[in-house]
């Protein structure tokens, strides 16, 4: 039993948090929501790119870190901190674990290298309008023609969706699911620029027959259990970051529990809220523990059947905690704050609405709680 | 990050289960099996068994004929020990004051008592709170004047659990009333067979013969008996709640109880004729929980890690004791629910219910105590409030 990070883990957690600090403060984030474009800065993804962090989680001869989830998600934690709104997640944890788990050497040349090096955004295209939080699509189909497959179907809510330069499209191929990777500019494909309740922007992407070709298949198989693999590794990343995000929401209201006075005292003397405050505490650390054994778990593979359910249990009990205990931490800084609060100019409602973001990502608390109740049947 | 055991733990663990599994004698494993109380001589008679294997005292040092454990032995002990139902020894000897007399005691203190502790010949409980002295124990007002070679105790205890099998009480007493309510308190060891100590058993919540008020009418306690220095008992007082916090994680006891509630809900029909199990809201329910629990155990883990590193348990063990105990009352609370109208029955001759739910209501009844004892978990979040989270006094 052992949590601490190694030396290089606490060597990037202190790179990424002094450029959180520095760089990237949360009125980068606001001005970025405020103005118009991608939401999110290119020369600073290309910068990440740079220092590696986009690499981290991909194998040396992809040009790769060779490092894990619990890698991940300490860049996450602390980009959570301070709300910085380049594309890690959809891009470095969805579309590059899809293409690291599924894709042919030829495409993972073709996309990983130009991801990695920050030049290139590519999202995620799975969730549908009535599939909820199922693995596998249910509305886009794909279909076998000629030398190459047509694809057809709507994705909504795709992260990042707006400003990435290809897709990796998950669509039902017969009775199966399949894999695919499809250019923005792909004839047939247009997208709809979609704002989300955290500031982000994404897209819905309408597929009307899009023709790609043979090699645009993720050739690995069987296509399900990536699917399962590459949610369990979103939800995963979401309870990172959630720590992140939670950590901070926490921090600011433990400082204006310290500050701010009412009826001649600190508000923060009064038992009331002291105790709500420890509630607080109290989620947070279930939050960060069971995050740890989530990320810990997250890269079993789905060859080694008790790793790979024991990767699904701990990242569906994190994710119902994110949706409880992280939604409480969320809601009662909201509460502490009292006025100020609801105001758009705090700071601790950005941090509030990311927090419900990545509650509706990667399967919900009853999602999860199912998950994870039939995993105990057998 | 290593979030598994060693190999030399696991093989510790299944050392551990494997002597539980051997060594309960059939009356105790049929108990154990349906989760049903067991007696305090049944409770002495398995720790006598574990006493003979050398187990008594999992946390005490080989110096003081204790196993010499770790920190991640002793959790996984417990853990195998509240998994398989065993009888949980009582603490107040073994967990309580004998690491106190360790640390604290004189030679003679610890020659006289941690012999007799280990072996379970002596029978300890604890005097501490008061009519008037709940959670501000500090005002406790039990008298212990100075009477040359030895005190005259005058006062009232309560909440001292099974006094009425006990040979010892260790007491909070006041030695002074000068200046900080806090700096007139000793620790004081009183032979319950001494001329005017009176124990009055009653029942609690659960109906069970637990509790007990022990009155002191000018009872005279030996100036040996006194542990630490005089008017220094409220620094061992908090030395052994600090203690008390890190074993009330209770892991194991709600993972069995959570088994439990699966069983219950397995062998329950529901309006519709199918088991409780199968439907959604129950099933998720159970699992919910379950999930929860998993959160609170790695929550254990983290601490256990850091006492692996020789750090010592600190304010931040008083979530354990807080989420810990919480669960506990969730999944009695559960398994409640589950039983529809069994849950109405209370102490019945077997039949009435299924032999796994006969102790369901009184340990479900007894168990609102955990959120109260060892400092309650209002008393927890003070703590918390002001020594981790930095918040200003009232």
């Amino acid at each position: 039993m052992d949590f601490d990070r190694t030396d290089d883990q606490k060597l990037l957690a202190k790179t990424v948090a002094e450029f959180a600090k520095k760089d990237s403060t949360v009125e980068r984030f606001r001005r970025l929501r405020n103005a118009e474009g991608e939401g999110f800065d290119r020369s600073v993804w290309a910068r990440m790119g740079e220092l590696g962090w986009l690499a981290v989680p991909f194998a040396e001869e992809l040009g790769g870190f060779g490092g894990s989830m619990v890698d991940v998600g300490l860049v996450l934690e602390e980009l959570g901190k301070s709300l910085v709104p380049e594309p890690y997640l959809p891009c470095v944890v969805l579309a590059g674990s899809a293409l690291r788990l599924a894709g042919s050497a030829a495409q993972q040349e073709r996309w990983l290298e130009a991801l990695l090096a920050g030049e290139r955004v590519l999202a995620f295209a799975h969730a549908e309008r009535t599939a909820r939080y199922a693995p596998e699509p249910r509305e886009t189909w794909a279909r076998a023609d000629g030398e190459g497959y047509v694809l057809s179907g709507t994705k909504v809510f795709v992260l990042a969706g707006h400003a990435a330069e290809a897709f990796v499209v998950s669509a039902r191929l017969g009775d199966a699911p399949a894999l695919f990777v499809v250019e923005a500019g792909a004839e047939g494909l247009t997208r709809e620029l979609v704002r989300f309740i955290d500031g982000h922007r994404g897209a819905t992407e309408t597929f009307e027959s899009v023709r790609v070709p043979a090699n645009a298949r993720l050739p690995a198989a069987p296509a399900s259990e990536v699917l399962v693999h590459v949610q369990a590794l979103g939800a995963a990343a979401a309870v990172a970051e959630g720590v992140g995000v939670c950590q901070a929401m926490l921090a600011m209201t433990l400082e204006y529990l310290k500050t701010r006075e009412q009826f001649g005292a600190k508000i923060g003397s009064f038992q009331a809220l002291q105790h709500r405050a420890v509630d607080m505490f109290v989620e947070m650390e279930l939050l960060r523990s069971i995050a740890l054994e989530a990320v810990g778990r997250a890269d079993a593979p789905a060859s080694d059947a008790a790793a790979a359910r024991a990767r699904q249990e701990a990242i569906s009990a994190a994710k119902i905690q994110l949706a409880t205990g992280g939604a409480f931490i969320a809601r009662q800084a909201i509460q502490l704050h009292g006025g100020i609060g609801v105001t758009d100019e705090h700071d601790v409602g950005l941090y509030f609405k990311r927090v419900h973001a990545l509650m509706s990502l990667f399967g919900d608390e009853a999602f999860h709680a199912r998950r994870f109740a039939a995993l105990q049947r057998t | 990050m290593e979030l598994a055991f060693t190999p030399e733990e696991e093989a510790f663990r299944a050392e551990v289960r494997a002597f539980v599994a051997g060594a309960l004698p059939p009356p105790l494993a049929d108990k154990a099996r349906d989760g049903r109380h067991f007696s305090m001589p049944e409770v002495m008679e398995w720790h006598r068994i574990l006493h003979a294997k050398g187990w008594a005292a999992p946390h005490w040092p080989e110096a003081h004929g204790g196993p010499g454990f770790t920190a991640t032995q002793q959790f996984i002990f417990k853990e195998e020990m509240e998994a398989a139902g065993a009888p949980s020894l009582s603490p107040f000897g073994l967990v309580m004051v004998g690491p106190l007399l360790q640390r604290f005691g004189t030679d003679a203190q610890k020659a006289r008592f941690l012999p007799t502790i280990l072996s379970g010949e002596e029978v300890w409980c604890q005097g501490y709170s008061e009519p008037n002295a709940g959670s501000d124990l500090a005002s406790l007002r039990c008298e212990a004047r100075d009477a040359g070679d030895h005190f005259v105790v005058t006062g009232q205890k309560t909440w001292t659990t099974y006094a009425q099998y006990a040979d010892w009480i260790f007491c909070l007493v006041r030695t002074s009333n000068e200046g900080k309510k806090q700096a007139g308190i000793s620790f004081l060891l009183i032979d319950l067979d001494s001329p005017g100590v009176d124990v009055k058993p009653f029942e609690t919540l659960g109906n069970t013969p637990a509790f007990c008020d022990t009155y002191f009418e000018g009872v005279k306690v030996p100036k040996e008996n006194l542990l630490g220095p005089l008017n220094g008992g409220w620094t061992l007082a908090k030395a052994l709640l600090g203690h008390e916090r890190t074993l009330v994680s209770a892991v194991g006891a709600t993972a069995r109880t959570l088994r439990s509630a699966r069983r219950i809900a397995a062998h329950t029909t529901g309006e519709d004729g199918r088991p409780l199990l199968e439907d959604p809201h129950w099933e998720g329910r159970i699992a919910r929980l379950e999930a929860r629990l998993r959160a609170h155990r790695m929550t254990v883990y983290r601490a256990l890690a850091e006492q692996q590193k020789g750090k010592h348990p600190g304010p931040e063990t008083s979530i354990l004791k807080l989420v810990g105990s919480e669960l506990v009352q969730r999944a009695d609370e559960l398994s409640m629910e589950l039983m529809g109208h069994n849950a109405l029955s209370w102490h019945n001759p077997p039949g009435v219910v299924p032999p796994y739910e006969e102790n369901v209501g009184p340990q479900f009844a007894y168990n609102r105590a955990t959120t109260i004892y060892a400092g309650s978990n209002e008393i927890q979040k003070n703590i918390i409030a002001k020594l981790i989270l930095g918040l200003p006094k009232a």
